[in-house]
C-alpha cells in the first residue's frame, strides 16, 4: 500500500526521531509497564471478588493482601503513565522544533527561483500548519498505536489464560465493530465530498460578495446576492445533514457491537460458571476485559488515518527541504574589499523557464559612477537584469563581472555587500524605526543612523512619531504612509554606503509630487556611485548616463535621453505616446 | 450565544427529542450492570439456565434498543444543528450586506469571511455535540451514583466522595492548562509571523545578507514555542494518570467495604460486580464531559465572535422605500455644504469644510496626492459614508433623506479597483440596469472602449468572466466596470481614479464620448494625472482633506501652487506639455 515516496518520508521522520532514541526507550518501557499493570488489575479485582463468596465467607486476610497489592500497582501505573506521556510530549515537540528549524534554515538557502515560483502562503502553511498536523499525528500515534497493540495482545493473553472458549466469543465478535466503522466511513465519504463542494461554492460567493461589498451596494445588488446565497445555503444544509448524521452513526454502532460482546461474555460466562469451570471473580475479569477490548481497535483505526495524514503532511515539509540549495563555489577566491563600481555583462543568456528564452546575448559595460536606467514594457526583463547582477538567479550562459571578477567567483555575501537595493515594495521588519535603519549595518551607531535618516529626508517625520526612533513599525505599517516607509528603506541603504545602487521601481507607488521630494534624496545617494534604475515613469530617468530600452528580453536601444530621442525609435514612441494622445 | 438562539427556534422539537432519546439510551446503559448482577446472583447461583438465557436475551435487547435510541438521537441533533447553522448563515449574510463601508472597514473583510465560514461551522458542531452529550454524561454519572445507593448505601458512599473529587481534578487541570494553551497559541503565532515576514522580505534580507540573524531570531522563537508546549504538556499529561489513580483507589476502598458488607450478608457478589461496573462507567463519562466542555468552549468563543458582528448596527439610518420627499432641486445637481468627514476611530478628519456646487451636466475634476481625501469626497455622494458635519445634497435634497436604494440608483460609480464578478460579461453589465436591452449594452461597451476586445472573444458579450475577472487584463477589467456604470444611464457618474489603467489615447476617447452623452450626466473625475482632468469645468485641488484650489486648469496653474507642482511633476516645465509617464500601464 505504501508508495516509495511514503517510505522515504517515513525514513526521514525516523531520522529525526533517532536523535531522541533514549526517550523512545523510556516511552516504550513505561508504556509496556502501564499496559501490563492495567491489564493485571482486573485479575486482582476478580480474585478479590472471589475472596468474598457469600455471607460469613469472606477471607479478609486474602482480601487485604490483594488490596494492598492493587494499591501499589495502581500508584506505579499512574507514575508510569505520566512518565510515558511526558516522554512522548518531549519527543514530539523536540522533533517538531527540529523540523521547523531545519525548514527555516532551508528557506535561507533556497534559490529565489523556488521562492518566487511558490506562494509564500504555501511555504508558511507547510512550516506551520503541516508540521502541526504532523505533530498531532505523531503524538497520537506514539501514545495510542503502541499501547493499543500491546493492550490487544495482552488482553488476548490474559483471556486465554483464563478461558479459551469465552475468549473465542470475544475475538469473533469484536472485529465486527471495525467492519461497521469502515463501512460507515466509506458510505459517508461521498457525502462529505458533496458537503465540502457546497461549502467551497458558498465560500466563493461570500468571498466575492463580501469582499466587494462596495460594488454590491453601489448597484443595490444585496437582495439578489442574498437570493443566490440562499440557494447554495439550502443545498449545503441538505448535504450537511446527511454527512453529519451518517458519520455520527459510527459511535452508536461500535458501542452496539461492544454491548453484543458484553452480552455474549455474560451468557457464555454464566454457563461456564454453572458447570464450575469459571469462578464469579473470573467472570468479572472477563466482563471488564470485554469492555476494554474493543477500545484499542477503534483507537487504532483512528490512529491509522491520523498517521497516514501525518505522513502526508511530513511529506510536504520534506519536499520543501529536499529542494536544491544555492551552492557556493568553494573555496571562493579572495574577495573584493570595496568595489569601484565597474560592471561588465557579457553575452548573457537567461530564462526562468527552460524553453522560454527571455534574455539573449545581453552585453553592457558600466564604468564606475555611471547611472544606468532600464525602461521598457512590462515583462520585457527589466527586473530580471537586477535579479542577475544581485545573483538572485544565475545566468545560463555568459558572465557578469564586477571589477573584472566573475560574480560567481565571489561569495554571495561579498558580492551583495557591494550593493544597496531599494525595491518597489517597502519591506520593513517588525521592530523599531532605528532597528530598521540599522538593518543594513548592524555595527553602526545611533548617531550614524540619525545621520542617514537626515540624508534621506526621513528625519523630520521620524522626529514627529510618538516615540521617535524607537517607534515600533507595525507589520502592515498602518502607522507609516507608503512614502514614509519608502524613505526608511532609503535611509537603510544610505547607512551601508554601498558601491553600487539598485533602484527597482522604487517610487512607482507614490504620487508624483511626493516622488519629487524623494528624488532629491536619491540624487544625494547616487552621487559618485554606479546605479541601476528600473523605472516606471520616464521623468525619473531622463538624467541617466545610459538608458537601456528593453523589449522581449533584448536591449533594442541604448544611449542617453537626447541620443535616444534623436534616433526616433521605440524610446521616442514610448516617450511621445501620451503626448500624441492628449 | 444567547442572542443566536433565536435561529434554532424552528427546531424546538428536535432540540427536545434529541437529548430525550439520548437519555433513554443512557437509561438502558445503566440497567446493564443490574441485569448482569441478576444473572450472577440468581442464574449462576441457582444454576438456572433458562434464567440465564432470558436475562442474556434482555442484555441483547437492551443493546438493540440502545442502538435505535441513539441513532434517533443523532438524527435529531444533526438536524437541529445543521438547520440552526443554515439559518444563522442566512441571517449573518443578510446582516453583513446591510453594513456600511465604515463598519466593513472597521471589522475587515477577511474577518467577516471567517465568521461566515469556519466560525459558523464550529458553532454547528458545538450545538450538535451539546445536544448529544451535555445531558447524557451528567445523567449517567448521577444515575450510576443513585443506582449504587439503591444497591448498598454504605458502599455507595465511596461514589459520593470520589465523583466530586474527580470532577474537581479533571476540571481543575483543565482550568489551569487552558490559559496556558492560549500562551502556546501566542508563541505559535510569533513563529508564523517570523516565517511570513522572512518570506516576504527574502530579497531584502539576502541583499543585506542578514540570513544568520534571521535564523537566530527564528530559533529563539521556535525554542520558546517548544518550551511552552512542553510545559503545558507536562500538566495536561497529569489528567489520565491522576484520574486513573483516583478511580482505582476508589475501587480498592469499594472492594474493602464490599468485603465487609458481603461478610455481613447485606451484599451479593453479583452486586459487587455491578458496583465495579458503575465505577468504570462514571470514569468514561467524566472524561467525555471534559472533552465536551473544551469543544463547547471553542464553539462559544466562535458564537461570541459571530454575535459581535451581528450586534454591529449599520450607521446609516436607512429610510424605507416610498418615503422619499419629492426632490426640489435640479436633476443631477450635487451640492457640498461645509462638509467634514472623519472616519470612525481616527482623530484627524479626512475631509474638512468642503463647499462647492456641481451643476447638472458639469464635469468636476478632483486631484491631490495620495491620502488627500479624493476618494472620501466622492464616496459621500452615494452615501457610502455619512458626513460628520455639513451636508451633501443630490437633486437639492440631503442624501440622508433618501431611501438608500433610490439614491444609489441615480448614481453610476466606477471604483479604483476594477471588480467584476463570476459570470458572463453580459451578466456583469446587467448589474448596472437589469432591464437594459441589447442595444444599450452595446452602446455602453462602445463608449467605454471595450467593444473591440469583447467582440474579439469567442462568445462576445456572453464570454465567461472568472472570479475577480482573472481572465481579463487590468485595462479590460477597468473598461468593463466603466461600461457597467454607463448601462445605468445615471444622473451622476463618478470615476474614482478609475482610468489609471487606460492609456492616454483610450482615456481621451472615453472622455470625448462622455461629453457627447445625450442624458448629460454630472461627472466627477478623480485622478492623479492632470491630463485626465484638465478639460473639466471645475477642478478641485485637495491637500490633507482641505480644498486648496477650485477653478479651471488655466486658473489653477496661475494661482494654485500645489496644482502647478503636480502638473509640472508630470509635464516638465521647460518642455511644455511634451512629457508623460505610465508608459506601460496598459499592459498590466
Amino acid at each position: 500500500m505504501k508508495t516509495d515516496n511514503q517510505k522515504k518520508t517515513i525514513r526521514k521522520i525516523l531520522n529525526y526521531i533517532r536523535k531522541y532514541w533514549w526517550l523512545i526507550l523510556v516511552s516504550l518501557f513505561f508504556a509496556a509497564i502501564t499496559v501490563v499493570l492495567t491489564l493485571y488489575l482486573p485479575i486482582l479485582t476478580g480474585d478479590a471478588v472471589d475472596a468474598m463468596v457469600e455471607e460469613g465467607r469472606v477471607d479478609f486476610r486474602v482480601l487485604k493482601e490483594l488490596l494492598v497489592k492493587m494499591s501499589v500497582i495502581i500508584v506505579i501505573t499512574g507514575i508510569a503513565q505520566w512518565l510515558m506521556n511526558t516522554a512522548n510530549n518531549k519527543i514530539t515537540y523536540m522533533v517538531v522544533r527540529d523540523i521547523r528549524r531545519d525548514a527555516f534554515y532551508k528557506i535561507q538557502r533556497l534559490p529565489l527561483k523556488y521562492l518566487d515560483s511558490h506562494s509564500s502562503g504555501d511555504v508558511v502553511s507547510r512550516i506551520i500548519a503541516d508540521v502541526d498536523q504532523f505533530a498531532d499525528g505523531l503524538l497520537m500515534g506514539f501514545t495510542q498505536a503502541f499501547t493499543g497493540i500491546l493492550t490487544i495482545v495482552g488482553t488476548l493473553f490474559f483471556m486465554l489464560m483464563t478461558n479459551v472458549w469465552i475468549t473465542l466469543v470475544v475475538v469473533l465478535v469484536t472485529p465486527l465493530s471495525l467492519f461497521v466503522a469502515a463501512f460507515i466511513a466509506r458510505k459517508t465519504h461521498s457525502m462529505f465530498q458533496k458537503q465540502s463542494e457546497a461549502r467551497g461554492e458558498q465560500t466563493g460567493l461570500i468571498d466575492e460578495m463580501v469582499g466587494n461589498q462596495q460594488v454590491v451596494q453601489a448597484y443595490s445588488h444585496e437582495e439578489k446576492a442574498l437570493a443566490r446565497f440562499d440557494v447554495i445555503n439550502k443545498r449545503l444544509e441538505k448535504y450537511s445533514l446527511r454527512a453529519t448524521f451518517f458519520s455520527s452513526i459510527t459511535n452508536p454502532a461500535t458501542r452496539f457491537v461492544n454491548n453484543l460482546v458484553y452480552a455474549g461474555v455474560g451468557i457464555s460466562g454464566a454457563f461456564f460458571a454453572i458447570n464450575g469451570y469459571l469462578s464469579i471473580g473470573k467472570l468479572s475479569r472477563f466482563l471488564s476485559y470485554a469492555n476494554q477490548y474493543t477500545k484499542p481497535f477503534n483507537e487504532i483505526s483512528g490512529v491509522l488515518t491520523e498517521l497516514q495524514n501525518a505522513v502526508t503532511c511530513a511529506g510536504r515539509v520534506f519536499a520543501l527541504m529536499d529542494e536544491r540549495e544555492e551552492v557556493e563555489k568553494i573555496p571562493p577566491r579572495e574577495q573584493i574589499g570595496t568595489a569601484t563600481g565597474a560592471m561588465e555583462i557579457e553575452h548573457v543568456d537567461f530564462s526562468y523557464v527552460e524553453d522560454k528564452p527571455l534574455i539573449q546575448d545581453l552585453n553592457l559595460s558600466v564604468k564606475p559612477g555611471q547611472r544606468v536606467a532600464i525602461v521598457g514594457p512590462t515583462g520585457c526583463g527589466k527586473t530580471t537584469i537586477i535579479n542577475l547582477i544581485m545573483r538572485f538567479y544565475d545566468v545560463n550562459r555568459g558572465s557578469i563581472k564586477m571589477d573584472g571578477r566573475d560574480i560567481r567567483d565571489l561569495s554571495r555575501e561579498n558580492l551583495r555587500s557591494q550593493y544597496g537595493m531599494v525595491l518597489q515594495e517597502t519591506w520593513l521588519k517588525d521592530g523599531t524605526v532605528l532597528e530598521n535603519i540599522l538593518f543594513g549595518r548592524k555595527d553602526a551607531s545611533r548617531e550614524e543612523a540619525v545621520e542617514a535618516a537626515k540624508l534621506s529626508h526621513a528625519h523630520s517625520f521620524i522626529k514627529r512619531l510618538p516615540q521617535g526612533y524607537d517607534t515600533i513599525v507595525k507589520e502592515n505599517g498602518e502607522n507609516l504612509s507608503q512614502g514614509q516607509r519608502q524613505l526608511l528603506c532609503i535611509a537603510r541603504v544610505i547607512l551601508c554606503r554601498p558601491s553600487i545602487l539598485i533602484l527597482d521601481e522604487a517610487t512607482s507607488s507614490i504620487d508624483t509630487r511626493t516622488e519629487m521630494q524623494i528624488q532629491s534624496a536619491f540624487q544625494k545617494l547616487m552621487a559618485n556611485r554606479t546605479s541601476f534604475i528600473v523605472a516606471h515613469r520616464l521623468s525619473t530617468i531622463k538624467n541617466a548616463d545610459i538608458i537601456l530600452v528593453m523589449k522581449d528580453g533584448k536591449i533594442i536601444e541604448q544611449g542617453n535621453h537626447e541620443e535616444l530621442l534623436a534616433k526616433k525609435g521605440f524610446y521616442t514612441n514610448l516617450y511621445m505616446s501620451q503626448f500624441a494622445a492628449d | 450565544m444567547k442572542n443566536l438562539l433565536v435561529y434554532i427556534k424552528d427546531y424546538k422539537k428536535e432540540c427536545v427529542l434529541g437529548p430525550l432519546f439520548k437519555l433513554l439510551e443512557a437509561g438502558f446503559d445503566l440497567t446493564v450492570p443490574l441485569v448482569t448482577a441478576a444473572i450472577i446472583d440468581y442464574g449462576i447461583a441457582n444454576e438456572d439456565k433458562g434464567y440465564i438465557m432470558k436475562y442474556g436475551g434482555i442484555l441483547l435487547l437492551l443493546a438493540l434498543i440502545g442502538l435505535a435510541c441513539s441513532i434517533t438521537a443523532q438524527y435529531f441533533a444533526a438536524k437541529a444543528a445543521v438547520g440552526f447553522a443554515a439559518n444563522l448563515r442566512h441571517a449573518l449574510f443578510s446582516h453583513i450586506e446591510k453594513l456600511s463601508f465604515s463598519e466593513i472597514d472597521q471589522i475587515g473583510t477577511s474577518t467577516l469571511i471567517t465568521r461566515m465560514t469556519s466560525d459558523i461551522n464550529q458553532v454547528q458542531s458545538g450545538v450538535n455535540m451539546a445536544l448529544r452529550l451535555f445531558l447524557r454524561s451528567p445523567f449517567i454519572v448521577f444515575g450510576a451514583m443513585i443506582l449504587a445507593f439503591f444497591i448498598d448505601i454504605q458502599a455507595a458512599l465511596v461514589f459520593a466522595i470520589v465523583i466530586p473529587l474527580l470532577a474537581l481534578v479533571i476540571f481543575g487541570i483543565m482550568g489551569i492548562s487552558m490559559p496556558l494553551y492560549k500562551k502556546v497559541q501566542g508563541a505559535l503565532d510569533k513563529v508564523l509571523g517570523s516565517t511570513r515576514e522572512n518570506l516576504t522580505g527574502i530579497r531584502v534580507i539576502r541583499a543585506f545578507h542578514r540570513e544568520a540573524e534571521e535564523e537566530e531570531q527564528f530559533c529563539r522563537e521556535n525554542n520558546f514555542l517548544a518550551k511552552s508546549q512542553l510545559f503545558v504538556g507536562r500538566i495536561a499529561a497529569l489528567t489520565n494518570p491522576v484520574t486513573y489513580v483516583m478511580i482505582n483507589g476508589a475501587l480498592v476502598v469499594l472492594l474493602w467495604i464490599s468485603g465487609i458488607r458481603v461478610h455481613a450478608g447485606s451484599l451479593t457478589s453479583g452486586e459487587v460486580i455491578a458496583l465495579i461496573n458503575y465505577l468504570s462507567q462514571i470514569l468514561v463519562e467524566l472524561i467525555k464531559l471534559a472533552n465536551t466542555i473544551v469543544l463547547s468552549n471553542k464553539a462559544l468563543a466562535c458564537a461570541a465572535r459571530i454575535e459581535s458582528v451581528m450586534s454591529v448596527q449599520s450607521s446609516l439610518a436607512v429610510r424605507e422605500a416610498g418615503q422619499s420627499e419629492t426632490a426640489v432641486g435640479k436633476r443631477g445637481q450635487v451640492v457640498f455644504e461645509n462638509v467634514s468627514m472623519c472616519y470612525q476611530g481616527s482623530q484627524e478628519p479626512s475631509v474638512t469644510m468642503v463647499d462647492f456646487t456641481a451643476e447638472p451636466g458639469e464635469t468636476i475634476g478632483i486631484i491631490g496626492g495620495t491620502g488627500s481625501g479624493k476618494s472620501t469626497l466622492v464616496n459621500l455622494i452615494p452615501r457610502f459614508y455619512d458626513v460628520t458635519e455639513g451636508c451633501v445634497k443630490v437633486d437639492g435634497q440631503d442624501v440622508r433623506s433618501y431611501p438608500i436604494k433610490e439614491l444609489r440608483e441615480r448614481i453610476g460609480i466606477v471604483m479604483q479597483k476594477a471588480v467584476l464578478f463570476k459570470g458572463t460579461i453580459r451578466e456583469n453589465l446587467l448589474w448596472g440596469n437589469e432591464n437594459a436591452g441589447e442595444e444599450e449594452l452595446m452602446e455602453a461597451l462602445e463608449l467605454s472602449q471595450s467593444i473591440e476586445f469583447v467582440e474579439k472573444k469567442e462568445d462576445g458579450i456572453d464570454s465567461f468572466v472568472e472570479q475577480g475577472g482573472r481572465n481579463l487584463s487590468g485595462g479590460q477589467r477597468q473598461r468593463l466596470t466603466i461600461a457597467r456604470a454607463l448601462v445605468r444611464k445615471p444622473e451622476i457618474l463618478i470615476f474614482d481614479d478609475s482610468t489609471s489603467a487606460l492609456d492616454y489615447a483610450t482615456d481621451a476617447r472615453l472622455r470625448g464620448g462622455l461629453k457627447r452623452l445625450s442624458y448629460r450626466p454630472t461627472i466627477f473625475m478623480v485622478s492623479q494625472r492632470t491630463s485626465s482632468i484638465r478639460h473639466a469645468d471645475k477642478i478641485i485641488v485637495l491637500e490633507d482633506g482641505e480644498v486648496i484650489g477650485i477653478g479651471t486648469h488655466d486658473e489653477l496653474l496661475e494661482n494654485c501652487q500645489v496644482y502647478a507642482e503636480i502638473h509640472y511633476s508630470q509635464y516638465q516645465k521647460d518642455k511644455g506639455a511634451a512629457s508623460g509617464k505610465e508608459e506601460e500601464s496598459e499592459n498590466r
